[in-house]
């Protein structure tokens, strides 16, 4: 099975998702990262692949992207990083892009190396649903990925559904009208449409991401969905002095204590 | 739902499409389901034709270059963009842009630009139409188009400094993009080229479409045929190229050349040749050709025209090239300084460095005595003069 479907299968709330940029802050780092997140008690992980021009990001991925890739990062180096994963762990693991490097590639390669790696997801923001449904559905679903589809503040409930139906493993429900990052509290607009989403009763878990800076705020999205996923704030602290196991280990931490 | 040129999903061929993330997608629908009744309602183009000719001075001349024509042996006219008000063909575009959002009822304007002719006759729009202005821009481009940057500021224009990639038009896309996505409610992007989503491509081309109507009644009145032999123009995004090239797509015995910036050579890394150099790829919204690395990653590009200086090209251009429709030639830097310097010594028209790229098609390719030839001027030179007061030194080849 998926382990997507099995995590939330067996876990139905305070799931922590964390998103870190591959080659990032070192290039060989990847490995290392995913290994602490898993121990440190996170129940996801979506990898970035570093793009040039992350359109979708705020200024804090960005220049991780800028760097992972100055440090040389690609995608064939990040599967070959990734190439004993499942003897490793056994913790969902997401890729998350945009959509040109994958076309470069080539899309049927490219989910080959998913799958050969033990990739049990894909977030392609940037590849329309429409696109994905038309040219792409079936290749995923051979190869058992799931593709993570997005929804947002905008997006009309009759599209929630016709997203519903096309999603497997999980919704990804961004928080606001933003780059990843924006930083100040939830408002009441959002936390009405958290409500919204939620009690549309979809068939899909919802996992609620961009913007969750703290474990107040991961408490709050939690009350809505399955979920939280955290990226920015997890870029920052890697982004601090000392050892990646000690900062990664303290920053999954905070998102688990009882408050 | 119809389109003026590319398919209902908005693709030109295997090119096109609006490869966006869902963030985008509210906006881009909202305006891909009314952009075409709109402009084609009575209302939009009473108004739109009424600000082309009263506001923006059109139809623009076409002048037969008499001079030009006798040093390369061939009928050479000039399509006079540069004489439109703000100085380009990007006028044509903002008009019916601003328009659109007027009509939507947005209240925030946001544009992204390379050599500020973009950012300026967005500027001058937004002024007329008493609408916030914000323009996105290359760290470097506001450099090297300063009095563009002065101008953007005078109108009542915010101009933001895009900081990151080769702080040229690509970046200032990708802010632009960004402030869109943080922005989608009240916000209009007025896009400067025939680049972007669906329905971006379609609509930009359908505005600049004026340039080629004009073209075939100023031709019959002046020349007794309305085909030329060819048709040439500079391609960045490649907008004032779609105009041109629009009422004679499919029109064989006329040849459509565009001509991209090769920067320093085709075969150095400094170019924007993206025709030439280019893979398929997606950038900004839509699939076609794109100057990219092995890996996918968007390779910085090059040209001493900041309004050349893209990595990517409508997908009308990606399919006009693959079905042999166009053709597509490049001209270095230093062809296009000699073509503006040939161009203003004469004819005495300074043209901007975009369109001295399509003028040295002049030189590149090689034509007969007979040969009717139209150029798009589609800019002029003014905002370039730091460019080519710093080849002065080069000026005195003509001396
Ligand atoms: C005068 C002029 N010509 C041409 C261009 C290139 O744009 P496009 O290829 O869309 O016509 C620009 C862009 O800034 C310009 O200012």
């Amino acid at each position: 099975m998926n382990r997507i479907d099995s995590l939330f299968q067996n876990k139905k709330a305070q799931i922590l998702s964390v998103y870190f940029t591959a080659g990032y802050p070192e290039l060989e780092d990847t490995m290392k990262i995913i290994e602490t997140l898993d121990k440190s008690g996170a129940d996801m992980i979506e990898i970035g692949m570093p793009f040039s021009d992350p359109v979708a990001d705020g200024p804090v991925i960005q220049e991780s992207s800028k760097i992972a890739l100055g440090n040389g990062m690609n995608l064939d180096l990040l599967f070959k990083q990734i190439k004993t994963l499942r003897q490793k762990t056994q913790i969902p693991v997401i890729l998350m892009g945009y959509i040109n490097p994958v076309f470069r590639m080539g899309m049927e390669i490219f989910l080959n190396k998913c799958q050969h790696a033990g990739i049990d997801g894909l977030i392609l923001p940037d590849l329309p649903a429409e696109e994905y449904e038309e040219h792409f559905k079936s290749l995923f679903e051979e190869r058992g990925i799931n593709n993570i589809l997005l929804i947002t503040p905008q997006t009309s409930d009759t599209r929630i559904l016709e997203i519903d139906n096309l999603s497997r493993g999980f919704i990804y429900v961004v928080s606001n009208y933003a780059t990843t990052g924006g930083q100040s509290d939830f408002s009441s607009n959002q936390l009405s449409y958290f409500r919204r989403i939620k009690n549309l009763n979809l068939k899909n878990p919802l996992m609620i991401g961009f913007g969750i800076s703290d474990k107040k705020k991961f408490n709050t999205v939690c009350e809505y969905a399955a979920g939280g996923i955290v990226g920015t704030s997890f870029i920052q602290a890697l982004n601090e002095q000392g050892k990646i196991e000690k900062k990664v280990g303290e920053f999954v931490q905070k998102f688990k204590e009882v408050l | 739902m119809k389109n003026f040129i590319s398919d209902s999903k908005g693709y030109y061929g295997e090119y096109g499409g609006a490869y966006i993330p869902e963030m985008l997608r509210h906006n881009v629908k909202e305006l891909g389901d009314i952009y075409f009744d709109l402009i084609n309602s009575d209302g939009f183009q009473k108004e739109y034709r009424n600000l082309l000719k009263n506001y923006a001075g059109r139809p623009s001349p076409l002048y037969f270059a008499p001079r030009l024509s006798e040093y390369y042996k061939a009928n050479i006219y000039l399509k006079r963009e540069d004489l439109n008000h703000t100085g380009s063909h990007k006028i044509n575009n903002t008009l019916g842009q601003i328009l659109l959002a007027k009509y939507m009822g947005k209240k925030r304007i946001i544009a992204e630009t390379g050599a500020g002719q973009h950012g300026v006759a967005t500027a001058t729009v937004c002024a007329l139409f008493g609408l916030e202005c914000i323009v996105y821009m290359g760290e470097v481009d506001i450099e090297r188009q300063q009095p563009n940057v002065k101008r953007m500021e005078m109108l009542g224009a915010k101009v933001v400094p895009a900081k990151s990639g080769s702080r040229t038009l690509k970046d200032a896309t990708n802010e632009a993009l960004r402030d869109w996505i943080a922005n989608p409610e009240d916000t209009f992007y007025i896009i400067g080229s025939v680049v972007g989503p669906h329905p971006y491509p379609d609509l930009v081309a359908y505005f600049q479409s004026i340039i080629s109507s004009e073209l075939k009644e100023q031709l019959v009145e002046q020349n007794g045929d309305e085909n030329p032999d060819y048709i040439i123009a500079c391609v960045g995004g490649g907008s004032n190229a779609a105009g041109i090239f629009y009422h004679y797509i499919d029109n064989h015995k006329v040849k459509l050349i565009g001509v991209e910036a090769a920067g320093k050579g085709v075969n150095t890394d400094l170019n924007a040749a993206s025709i030439k150099n280019g893979h398929r790829g997606v950038i900004h919204g839509s699939m076609t050709y794109l100057m990219q690395d092995d890996d996918g990653q968007i390779i910085e590009p090059y040209s001493i025209s900041a309004g050349l200086d893209y990595p990517g090209v409508g997908p009308l251009h990606a399919w006009l090239n693959d079905s042999g429709k166009a053709k597509y030639i490049e001209a270095t830097d230093q062809q296009a300084l000699d073509a503006a310097y040939r161009c203003a010594r004469l004819e005495g028209i300074i043209p901007a460095l975009e369109s001295a790229h399509a003028i040295a098609a002049l030189d590149i390719m090689s034509f007969n005595t007979n040969d009717v030839i139209v150029i798009n001027i589609s800019g002029r030179g003014d905002k370039d003069m730091a460019a080519y007061i710093d080849s002065l030194k080069y000026l005195n080849n003509y001396e």
